[in-house]
């Protein structure tokens, strides 16, 4: 059954049929269209959608209704991420499970409001003070848009953590024919809310790497937020070893899972020297630079990372074993593939195509820079 | 919540009070205490929202929720909570040095009216950090930041929420034994209350200017400002203005599935990539949009790309088109197969395509921009002939595509005018212009 939408479009799908009820944005170009689609369909499913005062109320608006329980979404672009830098910070102290969609557009700054890039990766992961770690996902398709914004409200769920969506203007606005019959169907992760019967502490957590357990604002138990550091009570604390054991659970409780959150989409071909590593929007012309060099009889294999942070090693190492070369293109001056140099054995050429033109890379330039022609 | 009656709302576990002696502070934070006892609330249907400064160690006194953010935007974190769960009952507690950096959340929260009480502690200085300035020092205050004075003038946070729609506002001081019963009332209030409590910093303020209560009084009297309600207006409060202005909505089906079943025919085998370039306002986007949905109706793939400026209605307007007989990857278009060139702006902005056209491609070109260089196949197009569309720029896309399909009939005609009958609001007008493209020779 084929549709006409685009990836903004997916993106509110994915999110309605996720249980999400709240939304609060701010006007960016190229998000608005996913604020002004809330806007007008949440109320349907008797959830709440506004416009805020700017991003940072966008962001706080999220977190408090979040913490009464619903199921939180914003979209925003590049200049609305910095906005959003401190409340990113403490939804990540305060452990709040909630959605950031990011439509990248090309920065610095204001930069090209519509204009297609893949320049806020680093930034995402390391966007806010103390670099805790956060979850992002990058769809490459209509299809992605919807099932990993399901899957990035699965995480966050899981995780009580933020968790993005890092999609890109092309991405989101170009208007696709898809077949809706093949969308990826996530399943919806009720939430754990604590016992009423047994008794409340907001932060308890026995084990290093553990998520504890929530509880509503006017639900059975008091519950205290604090995006200060903190005790299990939500209490401000300077004891050493508290400060520890929060500090390194916030990020033990993402990186000792990533094997949980790791999703990568192979392409090998047995024998294949060159590898290409690509996400979001360059993978489309990824897969058809690797047809076109299979056709002229290159042995050439391929990685879509579709989970950027945590970075999936495992699979990424596993990728580069017998290869001799490994590319990576993307929208900007080399960002993932600094992970890539960090995890590829002495040996193995790293060749970034980068592009910052405002257009998109293109299969042909894959297989000329690529040296795959 | 059980049947007796609460006396305090304060955690003993948690007292005394970490303020500096003699600090304004714990006395608002008892006067608060005996205005929820008071009120007798139910704690879990309270939630106590602070941010930054000293003010912001409050939260733990109270036994009630409570949510302690950043600097300044506390405000916004209690209209998520009102706004997603209006039977609770949400006082922020701020100082004046959050009144300045979130200023502009506390302005649209007053414009909302959303139900909260905002509870201002208001020493003129930021006393966590060092005794700086704040939007409230008086004229000439001595702070760590105004060690010459203060040269700017104080904000009058009353008139500011109050002149910005906000229900309920009042000042006064630490020291008024009324405030108990003042507090009640604010929080009682059905939308935005603010109380704006003068009071003495014992660490930095009050060293820095030899102040006092009476300064403190006078100081209320030099700048002209009056204590007690202020101001106080009947709105309907913000997340019951919501729910009622949606309830309408509620029930009805969400992002409706709209599937389009290929009803035609098409032989194009090949992927096929066509640029529109046209002006803004024009059409063009919607025109190609129709188009691609008469694609699909004829068992096609269509993708496509807008470019256009920050502008709506000036400057350029491009779509890009993909055809193909299957599902399509890569949504750019480096060399177009087809180019339909109809208005200046669009010219402007694609002479690399154009430029890369060749021999096997085509070219239609609005007569008006020729001569144009191109290796193309050129098909000039006249819309002076098309009748009542002469001047009717928003249809000569319609009439451009049209004509482009009568002369390759890449899919049928019909698809095209299905698509427009079904999904056009002007239907009757677009029909009528695929006719004219027809006929165009």
């Amino acid at each position: 059954m084929r549709e006409l939408i685009n990836g903004g479009q997916a993106i509110v799908r994915g999110a309605i049929h996720s249980g999400c009820n709240f939304f609060a944005g701010y006007p960016i170009t190229p998000a608005t269209d996913i604020l002004l689609y809330m806007i007008r369909e949440l109320p349907k499913v008797g959830g709440i959608a506004i416009q805020a005062e700017d991003e940072i109320a966008s962001m706080g608006f999220c977190i408090g209704a979040a913490m009464t329980g619903k199921r939180v979404m914003t979209a925003t672009s590049g200049p609305g991420i910095s906005l959003y830098s401190e409340n990113i910070g403490l939804a990540i102290m305060g452990e709040v499970p909630m959605v950031i969609v990011d439509v990248q557009r090309m920065g610095p700054a204001t930069g090209g409001a519509t204009t297609v890039a893949q320049g806020d990766i680093q930034f995402l992961r390391w966007g806010s003070s103390g670099g805790y770690p956060v979850i992002v996902l990058s769809p490459t398709s209509v299809a992605e848009c919807y099932s990993l914004t399901c899957k990035a409200f699965d995480l966050a769920e899981r995780f009580r953590i933020p968790v993005f969506l890092a999609t890109d203007k092309e991405t989101a606005l170009t208007i696709s024919t898809v077949d809706v019959e093949v969308f990826e169907i996530v399943p919806v992760r009720e939430r754990q809310i604590a016992s009423a019967q047994a008794d409340f502490v907001p932060y308890r957590a026995i084990d290093p790497d553990e998520v504890p357990v929530f509880t509503p604002y006017g639900g059975a138990h008091i519950l205290r937020f604090t995006t200060s550091t903190h005790d299990e009570y939500g209490q401000l604390t300077k004891s050493p070893e508290k400060v520890h054991k929060l500090n390194e659970r916030l990020a033990a409780k993402v990186e000792m899972h990533s094997d949980e959150i790791a999703m990568v989409k192979t392409d090998m071909q047995p024998g294949a020297e060159t590898l290409i590593i690509s996400y979001g929007v360059t993978t489309k012309a990824v897969e058809e630079a690797i047809l076109a060099a299979r056709e002229m009889g290159r042995r050439v294999s391929s990685v879509t990372i579709h989970s950027l942070w945590p970075v999936p090693e495992k699979e990424i190492k596993a990728a580069l074993s017998g290869v001799s070369k490994v590319i990576v293109p993307e929208l900007n001056l080399g960002q993932y593939s600094l992970e890539v140099e960090r995890l590829a054995p002495d040996g193995i050429e790293v060749v970034g195509i980068y592009k910052v033109d405002g257009e998109m890379i293109s299969p042909n330039e894959i297989l000329e820079q690529g040296g795959l022609k | 919540m059980s049947d007796q009656a609460v006396t305090t709302y304060l955690d003993e576990a948690q007292l005394p009070y970490f303020f500096c002696p003699g600090c304004g502070h714990g006395m608002i934070t008892d006067h608060l205490n005996a205005a929820l006892v008071s009120l007798q609330l139910d704690p879990h249907k309270v939630v106590v929202v602070t941010d930054i400064g000293c003010s912001g160690l409050a939260d733990k006194y109270f036994t009630t929720n409570a949510f302690h953010g950043l600097h300044g935007r506390s405000v916004t974190y209690a209209t998520g909570i009102k706004l997603a769960n209006p039977e609770l009952k949400v006082i922020v507690l701020m100082g004046d040095g959050s009144c300045g950096i979130g200023g502009h959340h506390v302005i649209n929260a007053a414009r909302r009216n959303i139900g909260v009480t905002v509870v201002v502690f208001n020493n003129f200085n930021y006393g966590m950090t060092g005794g700086e300035h704040s939007v409230t020092t008086p004229p000439g205050g001595f702070t760590s930041s105004t060690p010459f004075g203060q040269l700017e003038y104080p904000m009058d946070i009353c008139q500011t929420v109050a002149v910005n729609g906000a229900s309920f506002v009042a000042r006064t001081t630490s020291f008024d034994k009324g405030l108990p019963d003042l507090l009640a009332t604010a929080i009682q209030n059905d939308g935005f209350s603010l109380v704006d409590i003068w009071e003495l910093c014992t660490a930095y303020y009050v060293p820095n200017n030899r102040f006092s209560k009476n300064l403190l009084e006078n100081t209320l009297t030099s700048l002209n400002l009056s204590t007690g309600i202020i101001h106080q207006a009947t709105r309907v409060e913000y997340s019951r203005a919501y729910r009622h202005s949606v309830a309408g909505e509620a029930g009805k089906a969400a992002m409706i599935s709209r599937p389009i079943l290929p009803k035609y025919q098409s032989d194009l085998d090949q992927r096929v990539g066509m640029i529109i370039a046209g002006a803004a306002g024009k059409k063009i986007n919607s025109a190609a949009a129709l188009f691609c949905r008469g694609a699909v109706l004829s068992g096609l793939w269509a993708n496509q790309r807008n470019d256009y400026p920050v502008t709506v209605k000036s400057g350029h307007s491009v779509s890009e088109i993909i055809l193909a007989a299957k599902e399509i990857g890569f949504s750019g278009i480096t060399k177009p197969d087809v180019m339909l060139l109809l208005f200046k702006e669009g010219s402007m902005t694609v002479h690399s395509q154009l430029a890369a056209l060749n021999e096997e491609d085509t070219l239609y070109i609005n007569r008006d921009l020729l001569p144009v260089q191109t290796k193309a196949k050129l098909i000039p197009i006249d819309f002076t002939q098309t009748g009542r569309w002469a001047n009717k720029k928003e249809y000569w896309t319609i009439i451009a595509l049209s004509k482009f399909l009568s002369d390759t009939r890449i899919y049928p005609l019909e698809a095209f005018k299905e698509a427009v009958s079904a999904w056009s609001e002007f239907a009757e007008d677009n029909l009528a212009a695929i006719e004219a493209g027809e006929k165009l020779r």
